[in-house]
């Protein structure tokens, strides 16, 4: 065996290609005969589409098709639900009725040979809508309960809230949030008769040709799709979005290739965002500090045609300790199109109320908020009634405390201070599932003692590519040089959604199995030796192994999460208003960290993240027509270089999970994101004394 | 209308195209040149994917036409190594995390080698709001900055 890989800060093994610009994202692969679509979006958010003309697009320099609901051609939709689509409703069919659920729902798409020409066209395509009421505005939809309904309940929550000696009972709004990648959405489509190959944009590859031959009533092995790198999502890619159908439409009537690549401004009105929540969260406590009723009610906003849920409630039940829970999550269906995940998705908003509450509960009994939080510590979870099969809050709390130097914070606001700034001092928990799904994996050793390893993973950022070849390195017992690791491919085994931290977990598992029997197969052949390039020079021809890798029972008899504390320092300018955030030191718990490096580099871009939640992101929604008000990067604020605060420190404490899978991992990549708000916004009510429940905490609301 | 005829030197070689006037510097790097390492964020010059040199100004290549860099030099990620040889700046990003999707890399790569040209001693102020044009929504920043603070020390010591 070569010297441990696994845990080794080792470089970006797709790094070199990176800084060279060498790396081929989806909008820079070259089909010959390559046109490109542009689409023509609704400007109503509700009602029928009256009329269309579009003659002048048709006679406008290159154009060769312009597609609508009259001309294009009927698609099959057969059902088809993968894991990031939500389980009630139906997904957009694009060009197949007059029906406008929503403001920038595609009714047209124009093909022409060059891009400008293609943009310029969409322009002389003239819609005219019969509008109908809608409602673009959370205020003023009805929520509903979810189908089935989502409520739980244990104990007696409004009785003990009643008779608790302390209460509080305060509402949390987090707006709509867009996940803004910096690369845009893209798609190119070729098709050659009835198969079809997709350069796609995806976290997913198999789920696109999956949804794609739905949609097209073809056999799913018709469908190639090929995503190698992606450009950041932080979830926006998860589902195979109404442009990627377009796309394929398109080229199928074109009888060419066809590009589609978004502009930032479609990516307000097509990808999904994090949705609108608005959380009503009431705690009783006893005087010393021990939680006796949780009750925690969030609406979400929802489109008119799927019922999209996060996980919003869900940590309620399990993060803190206490006997008596109500949570209620409803939705409000809108004329917005569905929302999906983003970074963090459903405990990022749950707990940015729980964890504000808890810091309010704190102040109204004056006890420091990391005690408090010790004090309602669980042993177990008490929602599932399950053991947790680790949990390391405590080592978080104090290891993050000390690095930060908590013990020296005055508890009392606006007591501390740096010239005329408002210092303040706060905290939060965090916490995120640690799931596994089924996956696939090939391990193919060579004769001249290197290796392919493979799975139709993504790796949208956080290190697939690396993580699986150490991985794969340390298993097969090979130098990591010698290893290649090929991901983004439906050809290659399937693997399941890059997405909610799981990648680590269940492709990584798939590759150590595939890389296990690839080995030992070798040795077993090669002649009694120990040394796998020995076995394999002398065995002379490929060995190969593929495995598919599933999920035990552990998760029926454990409650797997990650675990972590985020620590922030804030300075406030009192006159203008102005947040900066100064230091955060964040601790967690998540299991087995692969790559020290490339998950601390996760940790601080999910701090940043965290800090334009907190500060910045807000999707300004025009209540009146659905419209995005700020739907490009110079009004969307996102944190710069000069926002990233000087002090940024991760620490990941030692914790040895054997339950949660073969590798011990948790990921790292949601819960980076949770906790970060709410630790600011308790920082903030600490310089400042004002308690703000209202995201983004922008200027105006602390003057 | 007719095409336009431009001469250019790219990445130190002399360079000839043809593009239309409304084509964007950034469409002819890339559709036409197949230098596909400058990146489009946003197309209208907020996220500094896109950034190139052009007669040694830091520019943001989808706010500048093709026509515009006729008898003009344009420096692109492309031309950043010295054949295998890495910048000390791809080096440093490399081995510092300092990117992850990689998709705003070449962009802040560009730009950080124009500040340490203009200015080869900042302070760690200056670097945050000399690539505060530059977006980057995976990295969290603080690895950046790093990592064009120490290759300027290590420049200034060599």
């Amino acid at each position: 065996m070569t010297t441990a890989l696994i845990g080794q800060p080792i470089s970006r093994v797709d790094g070199r290609r990176k800084v060279t610009g060498a790396a081929t994202y989806v909008a820079e692969f070259q089909a010959p005969g390559l046109v490109h679509g542009a689409i023509v979006r609704s400007t109503v958010a509700n009602g029928r589409i009256a009329s269309i003309d579009s003659s002048a697009a048709q006679q406008a320099p290159g154009v060769i098709a312009v597609l609508t609901h009259q001309n294009a051609p009927k698609l099959a939709y057969r059902a088809h639900k993968g894991a990031p689509d939500p389980g009630i409703g139906e997904r957009l069919h694009v060009l197949q009725a007059d029906r406008v659920s929503h403001q920038g729902q595609p009714v047209a798409l124009v093909i022409a040979e060059g891009l400008e020409q293609a943009v310029h066209a969409a322009m002389l395509v003239r819609v005219t809508y019969a509008p109908e009421a809608a409602i673009t505005d959370i205020a003023r939809a009805e929520p509903v309960p979810l189908t089935p309904p989502s409520e739980t309940r244990r104990g007696d929550p409004d009785g003990a809230l009643a008779a608790a000696e302390v209460k509080l009972g305060q509402t949390y709004v987090i707006p709509r949030e867009n996940h803004n990648p910096i690369e845009m959405h893209a798609t190119i489509a070729s098709w050659d008769g009835d198969s079809l190959t997709l350069w796609d944009k995806t976290q997913w590859v198999h789920n696109v040709a999956d949804e794609i031959a739905a949609v097209f009533g073809i056999p799913a092995r018709n469908v190639r799709v090929i995503s190698p790198f992606v450009g950041g999502a932080f979830g926006s890619a998860l589902r195979t979005w109404p442009h990627v159908t377009l796309a394929a439409l398109g080229a199928r009537v074109a009888g060419r290739p066809v590009k589609i690549m978004l502009s930032r401004r479609e990516m307000y009105y097509g990808t999904g965002f994090r949705p609108h929540t608005v959380q009503r969260v009431a705690l009783g406590a006893s005087r010393d500090g021990r939680l006796g009723a949780i009750l925690h009610n969030g609406d979400q906003e929802t489109s008119t045609y799927e019922e999209f849920t996060e996980a919003l409630l869900n940590a309620t039940g399990f993060l803190h300790s206490c006997p008596n829970v109500n949570t209620r999550h409803r939705l409000a269906p809108m004329n917005v199109h569905t929302p999906t995940y983003m970074r963090g998705p459903g405990e990022a908003s749950g707990i940015f109320a729980i964890e504000s509450a808890m810091d309010e509960l704190a102040v109204a009994l004056n006890i420091d908020p990391v005690e408090l939080r010790l004090r309602n510590e669980p042993e177990q979870d008490e929602f599932r009634q399950l053991p947790f099969s680790s949990r390391s809050t405590r080592e978080c709390y104090q290891a993050a405390a000390e690095r930060f130097g908590w013990s020296r914070r005055n508890s009392e606001p606006r007591s501390m201070r740096d010239g005329r700034q408002l210092i303040g001092w706060g905290m939060a928990t965090a916490t995120y599932g640690a799931g596994r799904a089924p996956a696939s994996a090939m391990a193919r050793l060579l004769p001249d003692g290197t290796a392919e390893v493979a799975s139709a993973a993504s790796d949208m950022g956080p290190g697939t590519w690396t993580s699986m070849t150490q991985v794969a390195a340390e298993t097969l017992g090979l130098p990591i040089e010698r290893v290649r690791f090929t991901l983004g491919d439906t050809r290659l085994p399937r693997a399941p959604v890059h997405g909610g931290s799981i990648t680590m977990a269940s492709v990584g598992s798939a590759v150590q199995a595939a890389c296990r029997k690839a080995r030992e197969d070798a040795l077993a052949r090669g002649g009694g030796t120990n040394d796998v390039t020995e076995a394999m020079r002398r065995i002379g021809q490929p060995v190969e192994a593929s495995v598919d890798s599933t999920p035990g029972d552990e998760s029926q008899r454990f409650s797997m999460h990650a675990f972590g504390a985020v620590f922030v320092e804030v300075a406030v300018d009192p006159d203008l208003g102005e947040t900066r955030v100064r230091r955060i030191v964040g601790a967690y718990g998540a299991g087995r960290i692969v790559n020290p490096k490339l998950a601390r580099s996760q940790c601080v871009g999910g701090m940043i993240g965290g800090i334009g939640m907190a500060l910045m992101e807000h999707s300004v929604v025009d209540g009146r027509n659905g419209r995005v008000s700020n739907a490009n990067f110079a009004e969307y604020a996102v944190p710069v270089h000069a926002d990233a605060p000087p002090v940024m420190d991760v620490i990941f404490v030692e914790e040895h999970d054997p339950h949660v899978n073969p590798l011990g991992v948790k990921g790292v990549g949601e819960i980076a994101m949770v906790g970060v708000a709410p630790a600011i916004t308790n920082a903030i009510f600490h310089a400042t004394g004002k308690r703000i429940r209202e995201l983004p905490v922008t200027p105006d609301k602390l003057l | 209308m007719a095409k336009h005829h431009v001469t250019t030197t790219i990445n130190g070689d002399p360079v000839e195209f043809l593009c239309e006037p409304e084509q964007t510097l950034l469409d002819v790097l890339r559709d036409e040149l197949g230098l596909t390492g400058s990146k489009e964020g946003c197309a209208s010059g907020d996220c500094g994917a896109c950034s190139v040199m052009v007669d040694d100004r830091l520019v943001c290549s989808c706010l500048v036409l093709g026509v515009e860099v006729d008898e003009s030099t344009v420096e692109t990620i492309e031309g950043m190594a010295d054949g295998d040889k890495l910048h000390p700046l791809q080096q440093k990003f490399l081995e510092e995390a300092a990117l992850q999707c990689g998709i705003c890399t070449p962009g802040f790569l560009i730009a950080a080698r124009a500040l340490l040209v203009k200015n080869p001693d900042p302070t760690e102020t200056e670097v945050r709001y000399w690539l505060a044009g530059n977006l980057c929504r995976c990295t969290g920043y603080d690895k950046i900055i790093r990592s064009v603070l120490d290759v300027a020390s290590e420049m200034k010591r060599a």
